[in-house]
């Protein structure tokens, strides 16, 4: 948008792409070696006179083909999309429904279930996990996916409310009148008028939903034990390290396809992740 | 779809929020009613798994209260026997040190980043997005890697270090306990910058050029620019970007239970990880909220400080 031209060519090599350097590479080292890693045999992987940057003795898919034949992995991985997708499509709606009153309707007690919804935004799961264990044996959804279909919202809905708040409000008013002057009710204003205009952000606040439940990980680690019903996150973790042995190709292998379907949505959607991102913060 | 009356009723024209079709029809067209309805099932969600929770926290927090067993009042004797014992001691320290370094890192490093950004003219979104990416990977998985990178027999780390001859033996980065802290603040650090860049460059972008341009037409070096121009217009979003990363870097678990697991010697424990020992590892779960509850003041001074920001902003819009 509003580039600076002046630091072309020459002089910008220096002054700009050389300091972006360090920490582009700092940025993206660390997922490389990932994948580099993930790739190598396990002879080159612990011979320490080979150079760890590249793989010099072959690519292996060897640490791939051991994930699906000696881990639950694909369980893993079928367990969070489960679970993302539910506690996704559950926090979304729920947040439309929540924002649009919110940002829009007059009525007493507005501002007061405004500052309640932004301060659970604030609340960090860590505070929480202890109490909420308790909570959800006693619903009786402890070890079951339900769990964290149940409580993943808790996070979800207070983040996406106030993200689509936002987006609400920039939509004019007058459409809306316009639409009740016609005739339609508030559903129907809602639902035909408003979300068509606001879809950029019911896409962000979705996007946000599903990338912050598959990350997830202290919830996952807490409410739910079984080996097959565990999340990627906490399956990768807790069952591919055993005792003092830790299988690193295996690992990394894991944290790459973990990470894959992430990464996907983001190189798709890098303009909702950056405006979603910015939008809690500068208004 | 349309429900507007066929008989051309013209004085329907005039009154809008007139009702039409019955008493549920009319409900539709007024605010209030609509508002609670919709916003119910939040509000219940909120109340039943976040405020009775918390509750209960508090509850934990002043019983005996251990696993299956839902204890007794016993007043503050758990925050007592926490002040006094080294463990959450050093805990109450790590905590410190590590959302005060990681904080400190992330600003400096965030802002000179963004800077760095706004002035991209070429492969923008390709760099925006290589910046942007550690943000969006799941923490506890890049954190393996980390894991990998500073391992003490294969560590990437050691080997660059020793292959430029900067160091003649490994460098034990986990098993250190400086070392250690120093490692998960780095991790931090990695993970969180691009937060900070990301934010701080939309504040950059919205100043107006035309202060820029008033700056150099009255002499002001690129200096003076920066320090006079550029931070006190971003100096809001420095704040409110500084205070959310507060709350999840004090509050932050994935790290370093992947990483260190509050060790070695207990050295890199946080409120979460310590929390998490004792309330599920040792069944402790009244210590374990209390522990817990020491992320509260600094959640209350961040509420506090956001909410008036908001009033502020809305008093002037």
């Amino acid at each position: 948008m509003s580039s600076v031209t002046e630091t072309r060519g020459f002089r910008s090599l220096f002054t700009l792409y050389l300091p972006l350097t360090p920490y582009i590479l700092f940025a993206l080292f660390p997922l490389y070696f990932m994948v580099v890693t993930s790739f190598k045999g396990n002879s080159e992987l612990y011979d320490p006179t080979t150079v760890p940057f590249w793989i010099g003795r072959g690519v292996t898919l060897g640490h791939y083909n051991m994930l699906g034949e000696e881990t639950l992995f694909w369980s893993w991985f079928a367990n969070s999309l489960i679970v993302s997708i539910a506690s996704t499509v559950i926090s979304v709606v729920l947040a439309i429904l929540a924002a649009y009153p919110l940002a829009r309707l007059k009525f007493t007690g507005a501002s007061t279930f405004g500052v309640a919804i932004f301060i659970t935004y604030l609340v960090p799961p860590t505070l929480l996990f202890l109490p909420l264990s308790n909570v959800i044996n006693w619903l009786g959804l402890s070890d079951s996916l339900w769990a964290l279909i149940v409580t993943y919202p808790t996070f979800l809905v207070p983040f996406c409310t106030w993200l689509l708040m936002g987006y609400f409000r920039t939509v004019p008013k007058e459409i809306e009148e316009c639409a009740m002057l016609d005739g339609c009710n508030r559903l129907q204003t809602m639902f035909l008028i408003l979300l068509p205009v606001a879809l950029p952000g019911v896409i962000c606040a979705a996007l946000f939903a599903f990338t912050l439940s598959w990350n997830e990980f202290l919830y996952a680690l807490v409410f739910v034990s079984p080996a097959e019903l565990k999340t990627m996150t906490v399956g990768i973790f807790s069952e591919l390290i055993r005792g003092d042995i830790y299988y690193w190709g295996g690992l990394m292998a894991g944290a790459c396809i973990g990470s894959l379907p992430i990464v996907v949505a983001y190189v798709f959607f890098l303009d909702y992740y950056v405006s979603g991102l910015t939008s809690g913060a500068v208004k | 779809m349309q429900l507007k009356p066929a008989n051309g009723d013209l004085s329907a024209l005039n009154a809008p929020a007139a009702p039409r079709a019955g008493a549920l029809g009319e409900l539709l067209y007024r605010d209030a009613p609509v508002a609670y309805a919709f916003i119910a099932p939040s509000v219940l969600l909120l109340l039943f798994l976040v405020a009775y929770p918390f509750v209960l926290s508090v509850w934990f927090a002043v019983s005996d209260a251990r696993v299956g067993d839902t204890g007794d009042f016993i007043g503050l004797d758990n925050f007592v026997r926490l002040l006094g014992s080294s463990i959450f001691q050093q805990t109450l320290q790590n905590s410190l040190v590590f959302t005060a370094a990681a904080l400190g890192a992330k600003t400096v490093f965030g802002m000179g980043l963004a800077l760095l950004l706004f002035r991209v003219a070429r492969f923008k979104r390709l760099i925006r997005g290589a910046v942007l990416l550690p943000f969006i990977v799941p923490t506890a998985l890049s954190t393996l890697v980390w894991w990998w990178m500073f391992e003490p027999l294969y560590s990437v780390v050691n080997w660059t270090l020793k292959y430029m001859h900067i160091v003649d033996h490994d460098i034990p980065w986990l098993p250190d306990p400086y070392l250690a802290m120093f490692t998960v603040v780095l991790v931090n650090t990695w993970r969180g910058l691009p937060f900070f860049a990301i934010t701080l460059l939309a504040g950059l972008v919205a100043i107006p050029r035309e202060l820029y341009e008033a700056a150099e037409v009255d002499g002001a070096s690129a200096f003076g620019r920066f320090w006079h121009v550029t931070i006190p217009l971003v100096k809001p979003v420095l704040g409110v970007v500084i205070l959310f990363s507060a709350i999840f870097t004090l509050s932050d678990f994935n790290i370093v239970y992947v990483l260190t697991k509050g060790g070695p010697m207990n050295m890199t424990h946080l409120f979460a990880t310590y929390s998490f020992a004792l309330g599920l590892q040792s069944g402790e779960i009244g210590q374990g909220a209390a522990v817990s509850l020491f992320l509260f003041p600094i959640l209350l001074a961040v509420v506090v400080v956001q909410l008036r920001q908001i009033r502020k902003a809305t008093m002037y819009e």
